[in-house]
């Protein structure tokens, strides 16, 4: 009984960190499902858009500028990534990774900007000092200060601005480029702008979840993005494999992915309960994105009914 | 209309896999030429699409659309001028998008794309009678995936796609090759029907002798990446399978490319 009175008493939380993590997801989603691509770059941009973030907060700028700056931040290192892959002609996976890692330089030395030090690994972040636009300290709360409201209102917006973005012509241009790359040229499709904008796009995304997240949790560290690929993964993979066949609406697969990340902070909010500690979290996210990328792919290689071939017995 | 001159291309040069796949193609299309292209595997005709549709950069040459050097246009900027049906039904469409987001795309091919509707309901409409002329039950079906479709409506559907903004140029790679020969034969007779009524001029590539006699108003053969065999007009009306490979044999100077040139 205290277990699970323990547990319900966690499910805000882990509802607020599945919202904040599902506009990652989101970005992770365009890049992998639309563009084909697995983009390697958010582990380091979810941190960038939480450094700007918090600099910006630190530094006295408007909540919501700094938040801004954050997303325009993200959608630069997206564009480095695209750059090299396109115009250096470097594989997708390594320019995301090359990325990554000169992020961490540049996000220890975002952090120390107007501190007096050369880097600094974290900039803490305080509600009652600073103005906040969430806080998980309300998270229980009945009232606006709640931190779900606004991720609520927020995803919802993202989710609609990206149902019209992917409904342009523009946006089509993005899904065939995904979808098949050399139909989109012979249909005069520039694939290789296409392929930036969508890395441009997606990492704004990712950097936009770092800058919400490091003020729900108070602080903005510079390994806060570690593995967040494979969290961002696991999101999108959990909401296909659940509600793939119920959910055919773009909309509705963007919101998959949100559903995913919920649900994936759910399980780990009952399996820290269990007792695990937060240190063997990355294998269990390991884990759990190689057997939801497995059931696919067994199912269709071993538990097929093997069709009979009519033409082999004439021939 | 098209001009292709002395281009060249060398696959993997300077290594043990070098091909030289093309070796000095000249070649003048007129406005409105329907040319059918033969050859065995390997003589050239592929490259020669390619090359012209802007795959890959050719090694030297030139080639003119309409009297624009498209030499080093990029693939993507080529693509206002020219319409193309691939051999592979998977090649030409997305399969993840729908019917009509697909015909969508095409509509927009050569001109910018920016933040306006990806498709509108007028062009919905618009569709729904264009699918009916192609009489393969697709009309009913916009909002399909393109991947649920059979191979022989893909290539329909692309050729659709190729001709729904008139190009200056058609080309086509073997794009009944995949079929069965009744489907193949109806999309055939659909390209016929396509490339007279909007009188395009049209590069056609086909493994079937009698296809490429019965088709267009020029055959060209080609052989060890040149144009061996170039026949027109009157000639080319009453070209029969046989005179065809004893004309390939004069060229290349050799009786055993029949074979290979029938199977290939």
């Amino acid at each position: 009984m205290d277990f699970l009175l323990s547990f319900f008493n966690s499910l805000p939380g882990a509802l607020g960190q599945g919202l904040a993590w599902g506009v990652m997801a989101i970005g992770v989603y365009i890049t992998y499902r639309i563009l084909d691509v697995a983009d390697l770059t958010v582990d380091g941009s979810l941190a960038t858009g939480g450094a700007v973030a918090a600099l910006g907060i630190t530094l006295g700028l408007n909540p919501w500028v700094a938040l801004l700056l954050a997303v325009i931040s993200g959608m630069l290192a997206g564009l480095v990534t695209g750059l090299l892959h396109t115009a250096c002609g470097i594989p997708a996976i390594l320019s995301g990774i090359l990325t990554q890692l000169a992020l961490y330089s540049i996000n220890l030395r975002i952090m120390a900007i107007g501190s007096g030090a050369s880097t600094k690994a974290t900039l803490a972040l305080s509600v009652d000092k600073q103005s906040l636009l969430l806080s998980s300290r309300y998270i229980r709360e009945v009232s606006f200060r709640n931190p779900l409201l606004l991720l609520l209102v927020l995803t919802a917006a993202v989710i609609a601005v990206l149902y019209w973005f992917f409904g342009t012509e523009l946006g089509c241009s993005l899904r065939a480029t995904g979808a098949n790359p050399s139909m989109a040229r012979a249909q005069g499709i520039n694939t290789n702008f296409a392929k930036v904008l969508g890395l441009v796009v997606s990492n704004g995304l990712v950097a936009l979840s770092g800058g919400l997240l490091a003020q729900y949790q108070g602080s903005a560290t510079v390994d806060m993005g570690r593995g967040a690929i494979v969290i961002g993964l696991a999101a999108v993979i959990i909401g296909e494999v659940l509600l793939g066949k119920v959910f055919i609406n773009f909309a509705l697969k963007l919101l998959s992915a949100i559903i995913g990340a919920i649900i994936y902070y759910v399980v780990i909010t009952l399996v820290l309960r269990l007792g695990l500690e937060s240190t063997d979290l990355k294998l269990l996210t390991a884990l759990v994105v190689a057997v939801f990328l497995t059931i696919p792919y067994w199912k269709g290689r071993y538990f097929t009914k093997t069709v009979r071939k009519e033409g082999v017995r004439n021939a | 209309m098209l001009e292709l001159r002395e281009v060249r291309k060398t696959f993997n040069p300077g290594t043990i896999n070098e091909k030289r796949a093309l070796q000095g193609v000249s070649l003048t299309l007129a406005d409105g030429d329907f040319v059918t292209v033969i050859g065995g595997n390997g003589a050239g005709k592929s490259t020669l699409l390619n090359a012209v549709a802007g795959v890959w950069p050719v090694d030297s040459g030139t080639i003119t659309i309409d009297g624009i050097d498209v030499t080093r246009l990029p693939e993507h900027k080529r693509a206002q001028y020219i319409g193309r049906v691939f051999q592979d039904p998977m090649m030409g469409t997305a399969a993840t998008m729908q019917i009509e987001e697909n015909l969508a795309l095409a509509a927009r091919r050569g001109r910018s794309r920016g933040l306006k509707a990806g498709i509108t309901a007028k062009e919905r409409s618009e569709y729904r009678e264009l699918l009916r002329i192609l009489d393969l039950g697709l009309e009913d079906r916009l909002t399909a995936k393109v991947g649920l479709l059979s191979g022989g409506q893909r290539q329909a559907l692309t050729l659709l796609m190729a001709s729904l903004v008139k190009p200056k140029l058609l080309l086509l790679d073997e794009h009944t090759a995949a079929l069965d020969p009744k489907t193949a034969a109806k999309v055939l007779d659909a390209t016929e029907k396509i490339v007279q009524r909007d009188n395009l001029t049209t590069l056609m590539i086909t493994h079937n002798m009698r296809d490429a006699i019965a088709h267009g108003n020029r055959l060209i053969m080609m052989y060890e990446g040149r144009v061996a065999v170039d026949v027109s007009g009157e000639e080319k009306k009453n070209l029969t399978v046989e005179q065809l490979l004893s004309l390939f044999s004069q060229a290349s100077g050799s009786d055993e490319a029949d074979d290979k040139l029938l199977l290939g």
